[in-house]
């Protein structure tokens, strides 16, 4: 029998079983302030308790791997002696919660994860997903977590380059916000977050701890309900300006060599922080809360270290050096507080004015936390929502379906959002968000970098493995647009509650369609995060596993985007297109279903075709390349149109099979894999399609760029033909709407 | 010639303006902290952009009372060229180098884009080089970019011709769509009445290659560079 009472130990998130095996690891009863630190630690945020052993199955080995999952973030080599440190990372519990703070201290949280490692941060993305925004707390919510996202990254200086937001009922009462963060820093100095060497200090700096964010990371692993307000407190508060000094700071404190490790506070602050580095260095770390810069008195032990107050950052420096790395802080205005020591029992020890109040094994609390192995099951639903049987014929004309598409805010310009991010800070942006994968240079060499985050919960909702490819496929598949070679990914896997064996399947059948894509495009998983929990009332988000893949461009004067760059070109289809309405945007916006099987995929396919555009781009033989997905071939296409100053285009499409009353529908608005709209120049049009031949990709001529109109026709039938600059309005001014924008 | 880069923290366009004049340019420069004293001899000062001390309060209302801001008022008053750029336009009117003051976008939302401006007036060291009305592609990227002033003081500014850029449609013409934060007059961007002190919300530094996106903010750098060389500096590398 334990001893505290049921109702302690459910607060803390933590079972019976879970509790003895406390009892056993620590060889007796935990006090409070220790059974605290285990639930933090042993929650699902922190442990992957119920995800570790699916993710053990990613590929996450490669030649260019510097760094694979385990660390803050991981990093690639790109050459030129440098690396790319890269993660993404969800904030979405808090961000429903608290939007504009919960989104802020989200990208505060990836950018820590990246300097951490010794990198600057060059280039944020984010994936959003919201419900339908016709619901006016929907719209609130949205436009928090956007000026959330804004406030933080704009201050501190880091460019917002691109992103992904869908919109669906699912998402209403659990919003997702997935920060990804790209930085830069030698190949051979990336800093590890490991404490070593018996004696040398423990260093804190950054804000003072306060009682905010105590259990953020066991909020983080437990359903909403109604009560979910209430839970406010453990939002924390964002303070971009602590995070800008701190990220200077650091980056010259680990120019100087006199650290040996360090880590951000991130879920499960301190506790987290100090046993981690612990476990990971074989040490221990003997620490006194007193010496803890607070900022509101009266705290105990147990809150100090469970506070998640953000904009803290632990290190271990060498004995001996501890002037230097003080001196580096005070020019930035930073206290550095001696805390601790390394010690060499491997024990997590936790004093009071010297006193101790909790002491356990840094392993008990990291490496041997509980792992479960689930029990899954096959959704009921699955079966049923598979089967798509449509109606006779389309209930709406293609160029109104084409209308209805292009304003759909899953489709619309997303020029809202973006315009309220700093895009362009440190002058490395080379592709602006809106105009295909976010691309920026590396100085100091003749590099760029491509990224692109990608995920379609429709998708996985219907095939979870099969949604899981396409979104791995379709995230590689943007960055080679740009012609980036993809050398490394990250994933966000957002699913409901894994104790329940349907969501548990969803979960195991993403990541082993993440894992078959992965290996088949060779792309290396260097970490990620997992958010689980996802769910109101019973009801779970669609599993949305959300892919950032980074893309390496060798010459940055090569650059692509998606726009056509003058009249006259040839456009040119690259892959094929199928009958494959199932899981599309057109279902969805039009007949208001979801239904049916995701489009198929073949990897190698889908190989070729990314290794022909790379091959390509750097020939110098396109002029413009876009994938084509949501909305189908013919939304790619007019997006292809859209910011070019009115360049329209003129083509021909063959109807796909089968022929009948979905035939042209289908041609237009199926959203079939692998296909690209590639744009060029006339006199490079027949040595392109010789090296399309040459690596196996299907290429179709299928008219030209050029004239002011949209104008598609299908076996001769002319099936939409409207002037560019009317689709680019209604495309463009359609989100703005749902905000009531003023005309400013 | 020397340009210093003031560094104030929360500064986070300096590598901007660095890289502008520095790696595009090919000139001489140097980020100057902002608890020193002294600019090192520079020929020119830029305050660049950024969130100087997180701007939790006004913009720019403490970051006027840095060190270094005594050694920018002497090199101003000695007739040297400062070029404040966004929060460096922000801190400016803090110090009271410039006049007006910059509140809230109207839209009352960040806004970062290209917009246009035109040049209206030649005759200071940073629009030296520029043709007479010339429009500008300029990004922006500010939440409180909207100038605003008292109606005499614009008057004023008006007949001293302290009104250097204002915002424009692709045309050059001034309309108030083309004006992106609702600023008085569509101005964009001022100088004092010596001329040597330069206040603009666009970031030219952040259009100097086409790469980018535009290079049309490099004709600002160049100008000073040109009245330089035409010694038309009057403090020049006056130690301050």
């Amino acid at each position: 029998m334990s001893g505290f009472d049921k109702a302690t130990l459910e607060r803390h998130g933590l079972n019976d079983e879970e509790y003895q095996r406390i009892v056993k690891a620590l060889g007796r009863e935990p006090n409070i302030a220790e059974l605290g630190m285990f639930s933090v630690m042993w929650s699902e945020h922190c442990s992957y308790k119920s995800s570790r052993v699916h993710l053990r199955n990613l590929p996450t080995a490669g030649p260019r791997v510097l760094q694979g999952p385990g660390e803050n973030a991981g990093a690639v080599d790109i050459g030129d002696g440098l690396a790319a440190v890269f993660k993404i990372e969800s904030h979405n519990h808090p961000s429903f919660i608290e939007p504009y703070q919960g989104a802020a201290t989200g990208v505060g949280g990836i950018i820590r994860d990246i300097f951490t490692m010794g990198a600057r941060p060059i280039a944020l993305m984010n994936s959003l997903r919201f419900g339908e925004l016709d619901d006016p707390r929907v719209r609130r919510n949205m436009e928090g977590v956007v000026a959330g996202i804004a406030g933080y990254g704009n201050s501190i200086g880091i460019p917002t380059v691109g992103g992904e937001i869908a919109f669906d009922d699912c998402y209403a009462g659990n919003p997702l916000v997935n920060v990804f963060c790209l930085g830069l820093s030698r190949a051979d100095e990336i800093v590890k977050g490991v404490a070593k060497g018996t004696g040398n200090p423990v260093y804190y700096v950054g804000s003072k701890t306060g009682r905010d964010g105590i259990h953020g990371a066991t909020m983080a692993s437990a359903e909403f309900d109604e009560n979910s307000a209430e839970k406010r407190p453990a939002v924390q508060v964002g303070d971009p300006f602590m995070e800008k000094l701190l990220l200077e700071a650091c980056l010259e404190v680990m120019q100087s060599d006199a650290l040996v490790g360090i880590q951000d506070m991130g879920a499960a602050g301190l506790t987290c922080s100090t046993c981690e580095m612990g476990s990971r260095g074989g040490a221990g770390i003997d620490i006194d809360v007193t010496r803890v810069p607070q900022r509101e008195t009266g705290m105990t032990p147990y809150e100090i270290m469970l506070s998640e107050s953000q904009e803290r950052m632990l290190l271990v420096v060498k004995r001996g050096r501890e002037r230097e790395v003080e001196e580096i802080f005070e020019k930035w205005d930073l206290h550095a507080a001696h805390i601790g020591e390394v010690t060499d029992d491997g024990l997590m020890r936790v004093r009071e004015r010297g006193v101790v109040v909790a002491e356990i094994p840094t392993k008990a609390l990291t490496d041997e936390a509980p792992v479960y192995r689930r029990p899954m099951e096959t959704p009921k639903y699955l079966a049923e929502v598979q089967k798509l049987s449509l109606p006779e014929k389309p209930a709406v004309a293609d160029a109104d379906a084409f209308h209805a598409l292009l304003a759909s805010p899953a489709i619309a310009s997303k020029r809202w959002v973006y315009r309220q991010y700093d895009h362009m800070v440190r002058t490395n942006t080379l592709v602006l968000p809106g105009a295909g994968a976010g691309v920026v240079r590396v100085k100091g060499t003749a590099k760029a970098l491509a990224l692109s985050v990608d995920g379609n919960g429709r998708h996985c909702y219907l095939d979870p493995y099969r949604g899981a490819i396409l979104a791995v496929a379709e995230a590689a598949r943007n960055v080679a647009c740009a012609g980036g070679e993809p050398i490394g990914a990250t994933n966000c896997l957002n699913f409901g509650n894994p104790e329940r064996p349907e969501i548990m399947w969803q979960f195991a059948r993403a990541v082993e369609g993440i894992t078959a894509a992965c290996t088949a495009l060779d792309i290396p998983i260097t970490g990620g995060n997992v958010s689980l929990y996802n769910e109101t009332d019973g009801k779970a988000i669609y599993p949305t596993p959300v892919l950032g893949v980074v893309g390496l461009i060798e010459d940055a004067s090569q650059v692509l985007g998606r726009s056509f760059r003058k009249a006259g070109d040839a456009v040119v289809l690259l892959g094929e297109s199928r009958q494959e309405l199932g899981g599309s945007e057109y279902l969805k916006v039009t007949q208001r279903i979801v239904a049916g099987e995701p489009p198929t995929i073949d990897l190698k396919a889908e190989r070729a075709l990314q290794r022909l555009l790379v091959a390509t781009i750097r020939e110098g033989l396109l002029q413009s390349a876009h994938d084509c997905a949501d909305g189908g071939l013919a939304i790619t296409l007019a997006e292809c149109a859209f910011g070019t100053g009115g360049i329209g285009l003129t083509v021909e499409l063959p109807a796909v099979a089968p022929s009948g009353a979905w035939s042209s529908t289908a041609t237009l608005f199926s959203e079939s894999a692998s296909r690209v709209v590639v744009s060029v120049a006339r006199e490079n049009v027949a040595e392109f399609l010789a090296r399309a031949a040459a690596f196996g990709v299907p290429a179709s001529e299928i008219g030209a760029t050029g004239g002011a109109r949209i104008s598609v026709s299908i076996n001769g039938r002319t099936a939409i033909d409207v002037a560019a600059s009317e689709a680019e309005t209604i495309w463009d001014t359609a989100l703005g709407i749902f905000f009531k924008q003023r005309a400013a | 010639m020397k340009f210093a880069v003031v560094v104030f923290p929360g500064s986070n366009c300096d590598h901007d303006a660095y890289y502008a004049v520095k790696d595009v340019l090919g000139q001489d420069a140097e980020f100057v902290w902002h608890k020193e004293a002294d600019l090192r001899g520079a020929d020119v000062v830029i305050l660049p952009g950024g969130f100087s001390h997180g701007d939790y309060l006004r913009t720019g209302a403490i970051a006027r009372f840095s060190p270094v801001m005594d050694a920018v008022r002497k090199f101003a008053a000695a007739g040297g060229p400062v070029l404040g750029i966004c929060n460096g336009f922000q801190i400016l009117l803090e110090a009271g180098l410039l006049p007006g003051a910059l509140l809230r976008n109207r839209g009352l939302k960040f806004r970062c884009e290209h917009v246009h401006v035109r040049v209206e007036q030649t005759d200071t060291p940073f629009t030296l080089a520029c043709r007479p009305h010339q429009v500008l592609r300029i990004p922006i990227a500010h939440g409180e970019g909207n100038y605003f002033t008292t109606p005499d003081e614009l008057r004023k500014m008006e007949q001293n011709r302290q009104i250097l850029f204002r915002y424009v449609n692709e045309s050059g013409v001034v309309t108030d769509e083309a004006n992106p934060n609702g600023s008085i007059e569509s101005i964009a961007g001022i100088c004092n009445e010596a001329r040597n002190v330069v206040g603009l919300m666009p970031h030219p530094g952040r259009a100097c290659e086409l790469a980018v996106g535009s290079a049309d903010g490099l004709v600002i750098f160049e100008s000073v560079v040109v009245a330089h060389a035409r010694g038309a500096l009057t403090a020049g590398s006056a130690s301050a």
